[in-house]
């Protein structure tokens, strides 16, 4: 990552084994994790994963009952928020329904040693910038929802901090509003080079804005990676399931030759071939985890030899134009979703499989994934 | 099927007229020329100049009218002090039972508050010396204590109905507390506000049971006047002066209404524009 403070090395921001308690119900359990300067980091996870809880001790809302949070090499645990380098753009946009537009973007200014010219020109530049600028005498319930989340956005923008934190920013937007302002964001991020921190539980989201991703779960981090890392290389059930749909099967490691793992799997009465990224004890017990666009499938038996082959029956098809989704029930009765991208054009007929139809599955053991927790 | 709901019709009717029979009878015989307030002898606005030119009733309206302002006042910065502590403190220790004294006055029988009112009063002219005389001071106390509980729970269940988060943001672009309470808090209650001025205004007003209790000689509000007249037999300028308050509440009521009607229509019409703005 880039960055870095000079000679120093350290993080932008460093949460330091951070718990948080209400009562005896533990939301946040010591999560550790640094984010780099000019990074675009989402937080992800279930509802009720503490997620909100986590951005809000960064804001300085919640006391960490445990552990420390450094923002730019400060301790800021427990700095109130009147006094943090970082603004927070709420989910519900809290705007202040008193002010106008103006007034509202401009508040956060009141609090800066600049002259009112000063204020006024950057008032009007980050209007410009959220092109609200014939909107900026109306009072919120006067604008619609996406604009309302722009002033939000703008009120955050205006004081030029080190951190955004931004709590589902886009959650109240309809689809395509939606996908524009996650260009807008993405964007403005660019533009202006803040750290940002965002929380969100939808995972599209996550994986085209951010550059790095926490996925949570009960108050614990359990994975934190690139988007690719985390949908390729999941450590975990929980993060594989979470990310994605995917298939698992449960079985035990009979032997590693190779850098290949050979997976003995019960319920389908045969063995696979895994790549083994890292040394397995024979006899471990293991999941296999393969996600259904890395599967193939065909009507016609592949070679003698190919490794992890399953035959089957085409039980459920679902065709989405640029892909079909295929269920298929294996011999040994276990169900398997597959994706295939129709890249041949044709009607129903000429399909690669149909209902009922025999099948044949195969992956490649390096798209299969070893897990073990 | 066109039948016209007599009966609801009926009850409509008797409903009204048991509110405004009354008020309009006392209105109506306020014109009247004779002195006996229920026997029409004519019309007449007699009642209105001799009502103009009562000292003593002029000097108690101006009397409840003071203590009715200042006591509004301090009931509505005391009753809103209370009503943030109570919504927006963390817990702290005796909140629950805080709340109940706060609140407790609401269903406080008049007697007794006014009793325990002037025994403090009196003790407290014994062991501080202090207040030396009942009066206009010991009636404002008075009338702040009990008044207060209303602007309390009318501040207090505006807040707990605000969002919350309008005040973390504030302290989010840098505001401190105290900075929060005068740009955020207090503007956007400031409705209820109002309203609890306007309900201990005129709580105070009318009060005659408290008001009996820890007034002293010379210190006699309307609502005393009018009742220690009444008791001599109702007269034509008494019926005068209660259609002077009648109109006169009437009129502020209609005035509220009509600024409130159009404030939410304006609000409404806003509305309306941006959702035709955006599609
Ligand atoms: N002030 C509080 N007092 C008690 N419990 C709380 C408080 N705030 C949050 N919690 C609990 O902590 C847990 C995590 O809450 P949090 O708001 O962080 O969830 P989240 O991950 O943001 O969920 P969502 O996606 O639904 O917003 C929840 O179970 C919630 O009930
Ligand atoms: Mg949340």
């Amino acid at each position: 990552m880039t960055g870095q403070t000079a000679g120093e090395g350290r993080p932008f921001i460093r949460i330091e084994g951070v718990t948080k308690k209400f009562g005896a119900f533990t939301a946040v359990d010591n999560v550790s994790l640094d984010i780099e300067k000019g990074e675009f980091f989402a937080l992800l996870g279930g509802s009720g994963c503490g997620k909100t809880t986590l951005l809000r001790m960064l804001a300085g809302f919640e006391t960490p009952t445990a552990g420390r949070v450094f923002i730019d090499g400060q301790d800021m645990t427990t700095v109130p928020p009147y006094d943090r380098p970082v603004n927070m753009m709420f989910q519900s946009y809290a705007l202040f329904p008193h002010m106008t537009v103006e007034k509202n973007i401009g508040y956060g200014l009141k609090h800066e040693k600049i002259s009112v010219a000063e204020r006024q020109e950057r008032v009007r530049s980050i209007l410009d910038l959220v092109q609200l600028t014939p909107f900026a005498g109306r009072k919120p319930h006067q604008i619609s929802g996406g604009q309302r989340q722009r002033v939000a956005l703008a009120r955050a923008l205006v004081k030029q901090p080190k951190l955004l934190l931004l709590d589902e920013p886009l959650g109240a937007l309809d689809k395509k509003l939606r996908e524009h302002t996650q260009f807008e964001l993405a964007n403005i991020q660019y533009k202006l080079g803040i750290t940002f921190v965002v929380v969100t539980h939808d995972q599209e989201e996550a994986m085209t804005l951010a550059s790095r991703i926490a996925v949570m779960d009960k108050g614990v981090v359990r994975q934190i990676g690139t988007a690719s890392g985390v949908y390729e290389f999941p450590n975990s059930k929980f993060v594989a399931g979470f990310i994605g749909s995917i298939n698992m099967f449960e079985g035990r490691i009979s032997g590693v030759a190779d850098g290949l793992a050979t997976v003995e799997v019960p319920e389908l009465a045969t063995s696979m071939k895994a790549r083994a990224d890292r040394p397995f004890a024979t006899g471990s017990a293991i999941t296999v985890a393969v996600r259904p666009e890395k599967i193939s499938i065909a009507r016609s038996a592949p070679p003698e030899g190919t490794p992890n082959v399953l035959a089957g029956v085409v039980q459920d098809l679902g065709y989405f134009g640029k892909d079909s989704l295929y269920r298929v029930k294996l011999d040994g009765g276990t169900i398997l979703s597959v994706n295939s991208v129709n890249s041949r054009r044709g009607l129903e007929h000429e399909r690669v499989a149909e209902w009922e139809d025999r099948v044949w599955l195969q992956f490649e053991p390096s798209s299969a994934i070893l897990l073990q927790e | 099927m066109n039948r016209k709901p007599v009966f609801l019709y009926s009850c409509l009717c008797f409903g009204f007229a048991f509110f405004y029979v009354p008020i309009l009878s006392m209105i109506f015989f306020s014109f009247n020329k004779s002195r006996l307030a229920t026997v029409w002898g004519g019309f007449s606005i007699e009642w209105y100049g001799k009502l103009f030119a009562n000292a003593q009733i002029l000097k108690a309206a101006l009397l409840s009218l003071e203590i009715a302002l200042l006591s509004a006042t301090l009931a509505t910065i005391l009753g809103t002090m209370a009503g943030l502590a109570l919504s927006r403190f963390r817990r702290f220790r005796g909140r629950t039972l805080f709340s109940g004294f706060v609140t407790a006055p609401l269903i406080m029988p008049e007697v007794i508050t006014g009793i325990s009112m002037l025994m403090m009063f009196i003790l407290m002219a014994e062991w501080i010396g202090w207040p030396g005389s009942r009066g206009f001071t010991t009636i404002t106390l008075a009338h702040i204590t009990f008044s207060m509980t209303y602007v309390t729970t009318v501040v207090q269940s505006r807040l707990s109905s605000m969002d919350v988060s309008i005040e973390e943001a504030a302290m989010d672009l840098g505001s401190r507390p105290w900075q929060v309470l005068k740009d955020i808090t207090l503007p956007v209650i400031s409705p209820a506000i109002l309203s609890g001025w306007l309900l201990a205004f005129t709580i105070s007003l009318d009060d005659v049971v408290i008001s009996s209790f820890v007034s002293g000689p010379g210190t006699t509000t309307l609502p005393i006047l009018i009742w220690s007249k009444v008791k001599l037999g109702v007269t034509p300028d008494i019926n005068a002066l209660a259609a002077i308050i009648v109109t006169v509440v009437a009129v502020c009521v209609a005035i509220a209404g009509v600024v409130m009607y159009r404030q939410e229509q304006r609000r409404e019409r806003d509305v309306q524009m941006a959702l035709r703005a955006n599609n």
